[in-house]
């Protein structure tokens, strides 16, 4: 059962993230949990129910939100200016110590950032949450992907890599073995020696927690960031990672509706790949961007239950929730 | 015959590995949020009792075994193989030295045991958590100590040596835990 102490640190946190934008004049937005559309992106598995909407025969289909980033994005377009959001999401994933169906995400949209200065904002505001409760000032490391690689898989050119050699790489950190996979497969051999081998060594410092940022994701990882300007190989997209575990991710915002189009035909061709179903785009978001499109803007989302327990040492995010989905 | 997919995984769940049967100890799913997400797993086999892991992709399958744990009567060792004896069906299974090898020694005929059955052979057996066996051999010890300060080595009628108190002597019977292997009192 969660204590009294627990609730009310969480309480307090809810509070603490909350002043941290109110005191940048970044308002808060309370955007629909239901839609009739989804995120196409094949990796976000949406949980959907029926709506009674008067003047139809039959309930309709409803999808929860993944995230608010749609109708965040249109209220930007329309000119709400800088917002977040900091409420419940619902993903259909399998429940482990770093997830829930239902969980507390904090998204965030700044005009006129670039992503580094975003990047640089996400860091103020751990620093404010984890520093007094986790002995100071946390230190911050930066690495784009292909750093990454480098320096915690020594991997040096991940961009010609080979199959072969993330698997050499996989066996030499002697990772269990992987069942499933084609041995061929580059993306997903790739994909595995981040998570099993880069991942867990990232945001740690010693015996301390520290925050590691990795940026310049490969342009076939882009999802809705921007494609740098400099080197079309790479997005301007970021992760945070604090303890091993992934806390954010952020892009350098897409703003052209055709730009927007062709990203989501790519992942409702990669569902198909993959057997999975469909799902409506988001007609009201493509619409919106064609009238107006989005302002040069960075935005990032980040999961409060994984924060809180990184604030408060649990090993589980079900130790600072009040009901995970087993007992709700 | 029956699979189950990385969904299905789940504690104490029995699978073939290579032929041989498993059960899991431990599974987490792994959902990077951008990538395929896998399931990483340990589990023991249950032929060698060693722990081991795998990842597994999302989506992929395990055969079931048919594993099962059952109440079976010990009946006798005829040289070659050990005999037990489900007491409701008279149903008779012989297990081979290599599911008994680490528990003969606190095998009692007549005694029920917990017995995993693979393909309906005995792969392990678990005897009772007590026995009660009589002392065969063992050092008569100090007279007159009777405090039970020290300890000595005794051999039980099953060849068993387990460590008793000083004052026990030949041929009393004793209690002990077979999981530890460890004198608990002398039996009445």
């Amino acid at each position: 059962m969660i204590k009294r102490t627990v609730l009310k640190q969480r309480s307090q946190l809810l509070q603490q993230l909350r002043a941290f934008f109110y005191a940048r004049s970044v308002i808060e937005v309370d955007t629909p949990m239901l839609s009739v559309a989804g995120v196409p992106d094949p990796h976000l598995h949406a949980l959907n129910t029926r709506v009674q909407v008067a003047g139809k025969q039959k309930p309709e289909r409803y999808y929860l939100h993944t995230s608010p980033e749609y109708p965040m994005k249109r209220l930007l377009c329309q000119g709400s200016g800088d917002i977040f959001y900091l409420g419940k999401v619902f993903r259909q994933d399998a429940i482990s110590s770093r997830h829930q169906v239902e969980f507390v995400m904090l998204e965030w949209y700044r005009l006129g950032f670039s992503m580094f200065d975003l990047m640089a904002e996400v860091t103020h505001l751990l620093q404010q949450v984890l520093s007094t409760k986790r002995g100071g000032e946390l230190s911050v490391e930066q690495l784009s992907y292909q750093q990454v690689f480098a320096k915690y898989a020594g991997i040096h050119h991940v961009f010609s890599a080979s199959a072969a050699q993330y698997r050499a790489c996989l066996a030499q950190y002697n990772i269990p073995e992987i069942v499933g996979v084609d041995p061929e497969d580059k993306a997903l051999w790739e994909q595995l020696v981040l998570t099993e081998v880069i991942e867990p060594q990232l945001g740690v410092e010693g015996e301390k927690i520290a925050i590691t940022f990795v940026y310049h994701y490969p342009a076939s990882q882009a999802a809705l960031a921007k494609i740098s300007p400099e080197n079309p190989e790479v997005a301007e997209r970021f992760e945070v990672f604090v303890n091993g575990l992934e806390l954010a991710n952020g892009y350098h915002e897409l703003a052209d509706v055709s730009d927007y189009r062709a990203r989501f035909e790519t992942s409702l061709q990669e569902r198909k790949q993959l057997g999975y179903a469909s799902i409506p785009l988001d007609d009201h978001l493509l619409f919106t961007l064609e009238q107006q499109p989005l302002p040069d803007c960075s935005g990032v989302a980040l999961g409060v239950d994984r924060l809180f327990a990184l604030q408060q040492g649990f090993d589980n995010i079900d130790q600072g929730i009040s009901f995970g989905l087993g007992e709700s | 015959m029956a699979t189950y997919s990385t969904n299905e995984f789940k504690n104490g769940l029995k699978f073939l590995m290579d032929g041989q049967p498993c059960s899991i100890v431990e599974t987490t799913s792994v959902s990077p949020g951008k990538g395929q997400a896998f399931n990483r797993v340990r589990y023991r086999n249950l032929m060698t009792g060693r722990v081991l892991e795998k990842t597994f992709k999302s989506g992929e399958k395990v055969e079931a075994a048919d594993v099962v744990d059952t109440d079976l009567q010990y009946l006798y060792a005829d040289g070659d193989f050990w005999h037990f004896m489900d007491p409701s069906t008279f149903d008779q299974y012989q297990a081979m030295e290599a599911a008994v090898a680490d528990v003969t020694k606190w095998l009692i005929e007549q005694d029920m045991c917990t017995v995993t059955l693979f393909n309906g052979q005995p792969i392990a057996v678990t005897p009772p958590k007590q026995i009660t066996l009589e002392i065969t051999d063992t050092d008569p010890g100090l007279k007159g100590d009777t405090a039970g300060t020290g300890g000595k080595p005794a051999t039980l009628s099953t060849g068993a040596v387990v460590q008793v108190p000083l004052f026990v002597q030949i041929g009393e019977k004793v209690i002990v835990n077979t999981e530890k292997g460890e004198y608990i009192s002398r039996a009445k």
